[in-house]
């Protein structure tokens, strides 16, 4: 196997490494790497920090290939690297859906297990883990056959890679009737109404953008958009585009978000509206940018995204004030409901509301993210650990009680820590209690 | 079954680049032979390109240095019908003080790279003829357009495979049927990854749509990525007497 010295970095483009990569074309070169030379396995490196950042790594770029598809029972099987949202595309049309997209079609199957990651679906469906039926690790030894109900499965869902690289895995997938989706947009006026509009809402899929500019009377304002799938006229496809290069750092500046996200609020009148949208934009807005984070300039962003209780409602209004008053914020925020976990000790998912900022890298960014990251772990929530680069050890491990059961029975596997990645070493996720 | 459907054999189909063009024929609902050594791989492309909307998809065996192999391709490409195609991207290029050590190896890089898909080839044009339609595409390399020090046994061999194609063309242009010789730079493979000096490489899904549009278009020879025509115009251009003590 040959080695490719590259830089590679995360998603925001803060943090950034040195590394050696390998890129099998097939099962069994990866096979015989894990043999050879355990490391971890890196997706598309969607990941925001450095969870998807390690000296040495596996890339499964080439693990690309759909192996098994019954559309009558809607169960796959996949290589690791597949992208969901090239099997949203194929699979749309057949009247299936993955069953559980994240904001990016550029996730993998194995980045999304790893991450255990949530969609606009959580409230109802789980996280993605949730619907994987069986997966296969590659070790030293061989392939391993995983099953929901092994111990391994609960320490590999959301465990960040470090149960070693995933070579498949079979999903059940989610049925729908349609082809393009029907979305109810309502104006939320302030955060309170906001949160009893998320828990009373029973549509399929649920999310909302909120105004992360707005303080005061205004602050926690924003557009909840309520989407079901159903049959339609597609609208025309727009082409994607590429952002050609960093922007200017006013390109993103405080009175230009503000300006914008008052106009994006008002694009919805005041009694909403009902829109039809293509599957795909709905559910990978920025997707079509493609290099998006470019727009954050050469100093690259953070994403700050938590989720506390929902009895902590006055914690979210804390948060977003302090948000609104460093200014700092851009365009892309989120507010959402989550349901309950799964019970993985370091998945990210549980009942409450999850809040997700994107903050420019900038003087201040630091001193605010530090901020949260407390205010989260005192109002008994956590930080995903798929957007984190600011957490310290002692906020994650309180913030994921079952870590250290985990990191013990991981450790165990992985006596030599091959597997750990830079996310996993800056917050000694793998520390013994 | 002429039912006007694609189907194509694709000699060494587990490399990137036939997995890109598999992919996309698949796509386009062709029916797809995909021929080569390493059967469990073939086996997950196979179940990929029927996901991906081949109207079928297979795996069979195929080594260039075993002309047992060859004959059952030709048999299954007669009983599947539709409008024959092929696409061959086998070759093999060990290091060449390897071969300067061990100078048998020569016969097998031969065999891979030229005599083994060119029998292949020649079995398979009669039924392009009897279509009276189909495109085979020969991948060679810009290795073969001259002989450099670094490579030029499998240049050699690519060269000598180029040549063949070029009167494979004179051939079957007479019944309707079309050859594409195909000469890539670097692209971005298991070959390539990690090798020093690789610049302006190409991903392998732009060539596959390349070779794609040059089926289309009818075209000759093609380079790709395009500009690698000039760049081996130049190479080609220097006098031997220069040449010689380059090392490029």
């Amino acid at each position: 196997m040959t080695w490719a010295r590259r830089e590679i970095t995360g998603w925001g483009r803060v943090l950034r490494a040195e590394a050696e990569l390998a890129r099998p074309e097939k099962r069994r070169a990866a096979l015989a790497l894990a043999a050879e030379a355990p490391c971890p396995a890196l997706g598309q490196r969607r990941s925001y920090g450095d969870a998807c950042l390690a000296e040495r790594a596996l890339l499964t770029d080439r693990l690309d290939r759909v192996l098994e598809v019954d559309l009558d029972a809607g169960t796959l099987t996949s290589e690791a690297g597949v992208r969901l949202g090239d099997l949203a595309q194929y699979l749309a049309p057949r009247g299936w859906l993955p069953p559980v997209m994240p904001g990016t079609g550029f996730a993998t199957v194995g980045g999304a297990i790893a991450m255990d990651v949530h969609g606009k679906n959580h409230h109802l469906k789980g996280a993605f883990s949730a619907h994987v039926t069986r997966l296969v690790l590659a070790t030293p030894h061989g392939p391993v056959e995983v099953m929901p109900e092994d111990p391994l499965f609960a320490l590999t869902a959301g465990g960040l890679g470090q149960t070693g690289p995933i070579l498949e895995a079979t999903m059940r997938l989610a049925p729908v009737r349609g082809d393009v989706m029907m979305v109810t947009e309502r104006r939320m006026t302030g955060l309170e109404p906001f949160c009893d509009a998320l828990d009373a809402s029973d549509a399929p899929y649920v999310v909302g953008w909120i105004d992360a500019t707005a303080t005061g009377d205004t602050l926690g304002r924003g557009i909840l958009e309520e989407g079901e799938v159903g049959k339609g006229l597609v609208p025309p496809a727009k082409r994607g585009r590429k952002i050609p290069f960093d922007a200017p750092r006013a390109a993103l500046s405080a009175p230009v978000v503000r300006t914008f996200n008052a106009a994006y609020l008002r694009r919805v009148p005041e009694r909403g509206r009902t829109v039809v949208r293509p599957i795909a934009d709905y559910f990978f807005p920025l997707d079509k940018l493609f290099e998006w984070n470019r727009l954050y300039g050469k100093h690259g962003f953070h994403q700050f995204q938590c989720v506390v209780p929902v009895e902590a409602r006055p914690a979210l209004r804390d948060m977003l004030e302090r948000i609104g008053k460093a200014a700092l914020a851009s365009p892309l925020a989120v507010l959402k409901r989550l349901g309950p976990g799964a019970g993985h000790p370091m998945s990210f998912p549980m009942a409450g509301y999850t809040l997700a900022v994107d903050l420019p890298n900038r003087p201040g960014a630091e001193r605010l993210l530090a901020t949260l990251n407390a205010a989260t772990a005192e109002a008994g929530g956590r930080v995903y650990l798929a957007k984190d680069s600011s957490l310290t050890a002692a906020e994650a491990h309180a913030m994921y009680p079952g870590r250290a059961a985990w990191a013990e029975a991981v450790n165990a596997r992985d006596p030599e820590h091959a597997f750990e990645t830079a996310l996993v070493k800056r917050l000694k996720l793998r520390e013994a209690a | 079954m002429d039912d006007g459907t694609e189907t194509w054999l694709i000699l060494g189909a587990s490399s990137a680049m036939a997995r890109a063009l598999a992919r996309a024929v698949a796509a386009r609902g062709a029916r797809l032979l995909l021929a080569g050594r390493d059967q469990d791989d073939l086996a997950a492309l196979a179940a990929d390109c029927g996901f991906r909307g081949a109207a079928s998809a297979e795996a069979v065996v195929f080594d260039a240095r075993d002309a047992g192999t060859f004959g059952p391709l030709i048999e299954r490409m007669k009983a599947l019908g539709g409008v024959p195609h092929a696409a061959v991207f086998t070759g093999s290029m060990p290091p060449q003080p390897e071969i300067d050590a061990t100078p048998e190896l020569i016969e097998g890089t031969i065999a891979d790279s030229f005599t083994g898909p060119a029998r292949v080839l020649t079995m398979l044009a009669p039924l392009i003829e009897a279509a009276g339609a189909g495109t085979i595409v020969g991948v060679g390399s810009v290795a073969g357009d001259r002989g450099r020090v670094g490579n030029y046994v499998y240049g050699s061999a690519k060269a000598g495979f180029a040549t063949y194609l070029s009167g494979l063309r004179n051939r079957l242009t007479r019944s309707g049927g079309h050859v594409v010789t195909v000469k890539p730079g670097f692209v971005d493979t298991a070959m390539t990854w990690g090798l020093p000096g690789m610049f302006l490489v190409a991903p392998p899904e732009a060539v596959a749509a390349s070779i794609l549009t040059a089926v289309e278009k009818g075209k000759n020879v093609i380079y790709t990525p395009f500009f690698w025509r000039y760049i081996m115009l130049i190479i080609r251009s220097v006098p031997e007497p220069i040449f010689k003590k380059l090392s490029i």
